[in-house]
């Protein structure tokens, strides 16, 4: 896939994921995906910077925009904390469970195109996400 | 740090949130609502989103609780003008914020409010 | 050896450049030879685009020799990027696409066995060039045509989603959503960005959602009803199922779907009495008045 721009933004603290939130919605914006499209990855965004900042003690984002096969964004969330011991049951939160207790990956994931996570315990997270237009 | 203003309409209360929170902003509403429902007695909640363009699931674990703490408080909240596009959203997120009344808008909101708190009056009215 | 064929194809350049008008017109030639489809595109247009063509690629090649991936050859994949999306919206096939690339070939092999008659090894590295040109650029126009073709079959499956699923406003406040056909995922996206946009324009507190023209309903089926109802009650509309055959009601029981609280009812008009109902309306029958006699 080719890829056309790429920006890095820093996940440190809780105003950095307000940016991260404002970012992804501009670049949506431009790429012309729909409203709902827009929403959804912009809240799976919001989602996943959380992640990083409260379970991975701080981290980074990487904006990029494909195009090619369709024009796309994708998103990759990395931190250097525990890493995540379960991957499986991380994801596994069901469609009727909405008490938020869990890291919400799997509703994250419901929410893009492509979804994958890279964790190892001790060394850190990296999940990356793809919206296509 | 800035607050999101919460109005006084007669028993109710207004709060319109028109921001992208941050996550404390956020907490500093569930705080404020709660102070003022014990301080003013208010009977009931309206919180309004119709200028948000995302809620993700801390927002919405934020409406649940807000819903559930006037409630012990003895107040009724209803959160008015969710877009589609975040209904949508937040239901793939398996989000369904159950505990919380909705409505349409401000208008659909108070007239669910004074059903719902009359409708109580009503009752335990009659028992007096 | 690289700079020698650099050199030899600026070269190429200099030769379409100086025979341009004889490698239009013999192109053309060719092209109405293997259908060029006068039905869709016009002969001045044609005409145009050739000549446009044929300048783009001595500008290409004077810059790049054969790397028709490179930024000398921009403006070129731009205008074939052009003209092939459009041919693929007129109805061309795609071989019929290609042809506009391909069939130079032979005028333009002709100009270059002319002009190097004298110098076999040259021609040779030069027809070879054209051809690597050539086929790189014929693949491109290929390649975008494709990719026009799948985007136009997408929207159109979209569309014809969007169309199988109306919403119809039965009174105030009150609509109804006869769905037909199996319920996916991708309907039901679909289904529920209809049903909120309605509910938001009509200001509607209640939503009938009729699934008689649903033929299966399995936890799957369901689970995306509960979805699209999950989602009207978001927005402060509650919604209620009809068409909820015995069948159906069996299966669900059976399978043990949770429908929360939603009523569901048999029929659409049980539903709509229901909704009446719970909008605060009542229906009453005006009274015969008596004819009073004088």
């Amino acid at each position: 896939m080719a890829v056309v721009s790429s920006e890095s933004v820093p996940v440190a603290n809780e105003t950095d994921v307000v940016t991260v939130r404002r970012r992804v919605r501009e670049v949506a914006g431009t790429l012309g995906l729909s409203l709902v499209d827009q929403t959804k990855v912009v809240t799976a965004a919001s989602e996943l910077a959380r992640n990083t900042l409260l379970h991975g003690g701080g981290g980074t984002m990487e904006l990029t925009t494909l195009n090619g096969p369709r024009l796309g964004i994708r998103l990759t969330f990395e931190d250097k904390g525990p890493g995540i011991p379960d991957i499986q049951l991380a994801l596994r939160d069901g469609f009727t469970t909405g008490s938020g207790l869990g890291l919400g990956l799997g509703g994250a994931k419901r929410l893009v195109n492509e979804f994958e996570v890279v964790s190892r315990v001790g060394e850190g997270t990296k999940v990356t996400i793809v919206r296509w237009k | 740090m800035e607050k999101i203003p919460i109005l006084r309409m007669g028993e109710f209360l207004l709060a319109t949130i028109q921001v992208d929170m941050h996550d404390r902003l956020a907490l500093a509403l569930q705080d404020d609502l709660t102070t003022r429902i014990s301080e003013t007695g208010a009977r009931g909640v309206l919180i309004d989103i119709s200028s948000l363009e995302i809620v993700d699931s801390f927002i919405g674990r934020m409406l649940g609780n807000i819903a559930a703490m006037s409630r012990v408080l003895d107040a009724q909240t209803v959160v008015v003008g969710m877009r589609p596009a975040v209904a949508i959203t937040l239901v793939e997120l398996g989000m369904s914020l159950t505990g919380v009344k909705t409505a349409l808008n401000v208008d659909a909101g108070m007239e669910l409010l004074h059903s719902a708190v009359d409708g109580e009056r009503e009752f335990y009215g009659s028992r007096i | 050896m690289a700079t020698m064929i650099n050199q030899k194809t600026s070269v190429l350049g200099s030769l379409i450049a100086q025979n341009k008008d004889q490698i239009l017109r013999e192109w053309i030639a060719e092209m109405n030879d293997s259908a060029r489809r006068g039905d869709l595109i016009k002969e001045v247009e044609l005409r145009s685009q050739c000549a446009r063509f044929l300048d783009l690629l001595a500008q290409g090649t004077a810059g790049a020799g054969t790397n028709v991936q490179s930024g000398a050859y921009d403006p070129m994949r731009e205008m074939l990027g052009e003209i092939s999306q459009s041919r693929a919206q007129q109805g061309f096939s795609a071989k019929e696409t290609a042809t506009f690339v391909f069939s130079i070939k032979r005028s333009l092999f002709t100009v270059i066995r002319d002009a190097f008659e004298k110098d076999p090894k040259t021609m040779a590295v030069e027809i070879w060039n054209a051809t690597e040109l050539l086929d790189g650029l014929g693949l491109y126009t290929t390649e975008v045509y494709l990719k026009a073709r799948e985007e136009r079959i997408r929207r159109q499956q979209e569309e014809m989603l969007e169309l199988s699923t109306p919403v119809v406003k039965l009174w105030d406040g009150i609509l109804a959503l006869p769905l037909i056909g199996t319920l996916d995922s991708a309907r039901t996206q679909i289904v529920m960005e209809s049903l909120l946009e309605s509910i938001v324009q009509t200001n509607s507190k209640v939503a009938i959602i009729d699934i008689t023209g649903v033929p299966t309903v399995d936890t799957v089926v369901a689970q995306h009803l509960l979805k699209t109802v999950t989602a009207a009650r978001l927005m402060g509309a509650d919604c209620i199922i009809s068409g909820v055959r015995p069948q159906i009601a069996q299966t669900i029981v059976h399978l043990g779907i949770n429908l929360l609280d939603v009523t569901t009812k048999a029929t659409l008009s049980d539903a709509f009495g229901l909704a009446l109902q719970r909008s605060g309306f009542a229906l009453v029958k005006p009274q015969k008045k008596e004819k009073q006699d004088q």
